[in-house]
């Protein structure tokens, strides 16, 4: 059982991408109202939020150095978060300003950060193999960083997951490949989509170890991502890590869900792997009450200001759109 | 009396020379891609160079372009200056998504935070009965999508000089050589493919075209292997008075505007040959190109050479046909001339 100051972390980290993730949806839908327009209001676009997810950023993330590189998916906040990307510059970039971490270029989907080596991508699988690279390149430059991979279950049947891991353990490449398993690929699930029940029966496949976490828990995921980071670190090749985790709200915000049933919703909101969490460290006295309580205060006084910087950030200027094609 | 020597390569050795003193220079330069290590590239790019630095900076890859592209990407972003080869430029349907998503977006999409120095090359061309799925060029398609330079040489000493430019380029550079440059063994020989190469390392200007012969009467405009066709046909027609400008574009993105509009500008009167696609391409934009810089200076409608918009055919005969070569090229020049 990991500390208790980890246990604390751990919830300090799911709490802060929480109350990120609820403020945003909240924002999202100003000026969208009465008619739901995608195009209106401060944050146009799609918008993937990542409540429930939180135990596989904060669970992997607490092992990693701002040098070790990370590459997410489209939804990709709370890994952004845990992996100590800067919230104020976050929150800007996803309000389309000049104080972003792209300055307004890349939206929410498409954040990149050298100062914690972050990029994430669009497109369902890619940046798998831009993982694998980052960890050809600390091989090389005789770095004992890491790569981590973060990608969906879905991902999981594209070619470049297959591809990727294939590469880099043919190259014992310092690789954690982390499979967020939401159980749906929009409005597709899982068994209906995959062959196979877990994708962590997949690392065999490619010669590497594969674990299973079953159900959400921050502490499980700590301690597997603990002994798969050590691995690639030492130079003992890549990883599978598979987290049965929950999207509590739609693919995007604005999603009606229509695919799932109300008894499927309340289970996985009544199992909020956070709620469960406090609950296990009141018991462990771990924590009290007042210190939940404080740190949810701190969590809300801390976007607020990212919040707030945003919406006081400039707009870039429309021309500055033809900059940075080439450097 | 002074003796001259002159130090003839193969453009294939052009380029693995380019690569091999980059390498030296720069211990971050490494190679990966399918072939590249034992057999030197299919088409002799990576020749020696497994033996010169061995398997961990010349590495065979599994056939898994999305994987070992993606991994340059990746590689690029941590400090290293990868080159991979994408065997034929027809194969990029298996891996477009790392390359122009990703490869070609991430500087821009960072807001200039981010760089990712890599070199794509690839081959391209057509013309040895090889068919529909290895014979096109498709720099078009490329040039199209920003974000990535796109680099055409056409002799030994321009490949050189824009490999190396393009390895110490920190943007994405997509070098794409034709087969029928290359001066390989196994295929027709093209005396242009050989050419005079300085021993000592040299940059060619990425952006920047050439012209490869003075004319006065008309402009051709092409690149690559369509170069020395043009070269052909231009003395063919010395011989019936009419005097081609051949201007080597030498890279498309950036184009050099200014060189098609001043050399259009001299000779009134512009052919653009091509070996891509006709429609959407690379004739259509040097054409625009011609008529918003040099409208009021041309003397006939601009004219187009480029392959016709069908599958490349398997059969001699139909292949032919559809490539433009020194007689079609000199034709076009010709009526566009006399009228």
């Amino acid at each position: 059982m990991p500390s208790n100051e980890t246990l604390r972390a751990l919830h300090h980290q799911m709490v802060r991408i929480r109350v990120f993730e609820e403020t945003l949806q909240k924002i999202y839908f100003e000026g969208k109202t009465p008619a739901f327009d995608i195009a209106a209001g401060p944050v146009p676009g799609e918008m993937h939020l990542a409540a429930g997810q939180e135990p596989v950023a904060a669970g992997v993330c607490a092992h990693l150095r701002p040098t070790d590189a990370v590459t997410a998916t489209h939804r990709p906040h709370h890994v952004a978060l845990a992996h100590g990307m800067d919230m104020q510059r976050l929150a800007a970039e996803i309000f389309g300003k000049e104080t972003g971490l792209g300055h307004g270029k890349g939206g929410h989907m498409h954040l990149f950060d050298p100062a914690t080596n972050f990029g994430c991508s669009g497109i369902i699988a890619e940046g798998m193999p831009t993982a694998v690279g980052h960890a050809l390149a600390f091989k090389k430059l005789g770095r004992d960083d890491i790569a981590v991979s973060f990608f969906g279950e879905g991902a999981a049947n594209q070619g470049a997951f297959h591809e990727s891991l294939n590469l880099a353990a043919l190259w014992k490449l310092g690789v954690v490949f982390v499979c967020e398993d939401n159980a749906w690929a929009i409005s597709v699930p899982k068994d209906k989509a995959t062959a196979i029940a877990n994708n962590s029966d997949r690392a065999s496949a490619y010669g590497m170890p594969g674990v299973l976490i079953p159900d959400n828990d921050p502490v499980a995921v700590y301690e597997a991502a603990g002994e798969a980071v050590a691995r690639a670190r030492r130079g003992g090749g890549p990883s599978l890590i598979e987290i049965k985790t929950d999207r509590l709200l739609g693919h995007f915000e604005g999603d009606p869900q229509l695919y799932r049933t109300k008894a499927e919703m309340e289970t996985v909101t009544q199992r909020d792997a956070i709620r469960r969490f406090e609950r296990q460290l009141i018991e462990s006295g771990a924590m009290t009450q007042p210190d939940l309580d404080q740190v949810w205060e701190a969590a809300r006084a801390e976007v607020a200001e990212a919040v707030e910087f945003a919406r006081s950030s400039p707009y870039p200027a429309p021309e500055a759109a033809l900059l940075h094609v080439f450097a | 009396m002074a003796v001259e020597t002159r130090r003839l390569l193969t453009t294939s050795k052009a380029i693995s020379e380019a690569i091999a003193q980059e390498m030296e220079r720069d211990p971050r330069v490494f190679v990966m891609g399918e072939d590249v290590g034992v057999y030197g590239g299919i088409f002799g790019a990576t020749e020696g160079l497994l033996a010169k630095f061995g398997p961990e900076r010349i590495m065979d890859t599994p056939i898994s372009e999305t994987a070992f592209i993606g991994t340059a990407i990746g590689a690029a972003i941590s400090g290293m200056r990868p080159i991979a080869e994408l065997m034929f430029v027809d194969f990029f349907g298996v891996c477009m998504d790392q390359i122009y998503n990703h490869m070609a977006k991430i500087h821009y999409e960072s807001g200039g935070n981010v760089t990712v120095p890599m070199v794509l090359t690839t081959a391209i061309g057509g013309g040895y009965g090889d068919a529909a799925q290895h014979s096109q060029t498709l720099y078009g398609l490329f040039a199209h999508l920003p974000g990535m330079k796109i680099v055409v040489p056409s002799t030994p000493y321009d490949a050189k000089g824009l490999m190396i430019s393009a390895i110490r380029d920190d943007n994405p550079v997509v070098y794409f050589f034709h087969k029928g440059i290359m001066g390989l063994g196994w295929m027709t020989p093209n005396p242009r493919a050989t050419g005079e190469v300085p021993e000592e390392p040299y940059t060619v200007p990425i952006g920047k075209a050439d012209v490869k012969r003075a004319g006065g009467d008309v402009t051709i405009v092409t690149v690559s292997l369509m170069v020395h066709r043009a070269l052909d046909a231009a003395e063919d027609l010395a011989t019936e008075g009419i005097e081609a400008e051949v201007l080597d574009l030498r890279s498309l993105v950036p184009l050099d505007r200014e060189a098609i509009v001043e050399s259009v500008r001299k000779t009134h009167r512009l052919l653009v040959v091509d070996e891509d696609y006709g429609s959407f391409g690379m004739s259509g934009e040097v054409i625009t190109t011609a008529i918003e810089g040099a409208f009021d200076h041309l003397d006939a409608p601009p004219a187009r050479l480029a392959y016709p918009d069908v599958p490349v055919p398997y059969s001699r005969p139909m292949e032919q046909f559809c490539l433009p070569d020194r007689e079609k090229i000199a034709a076009a020049a010709r009526q566009l001339v006399k009228g």
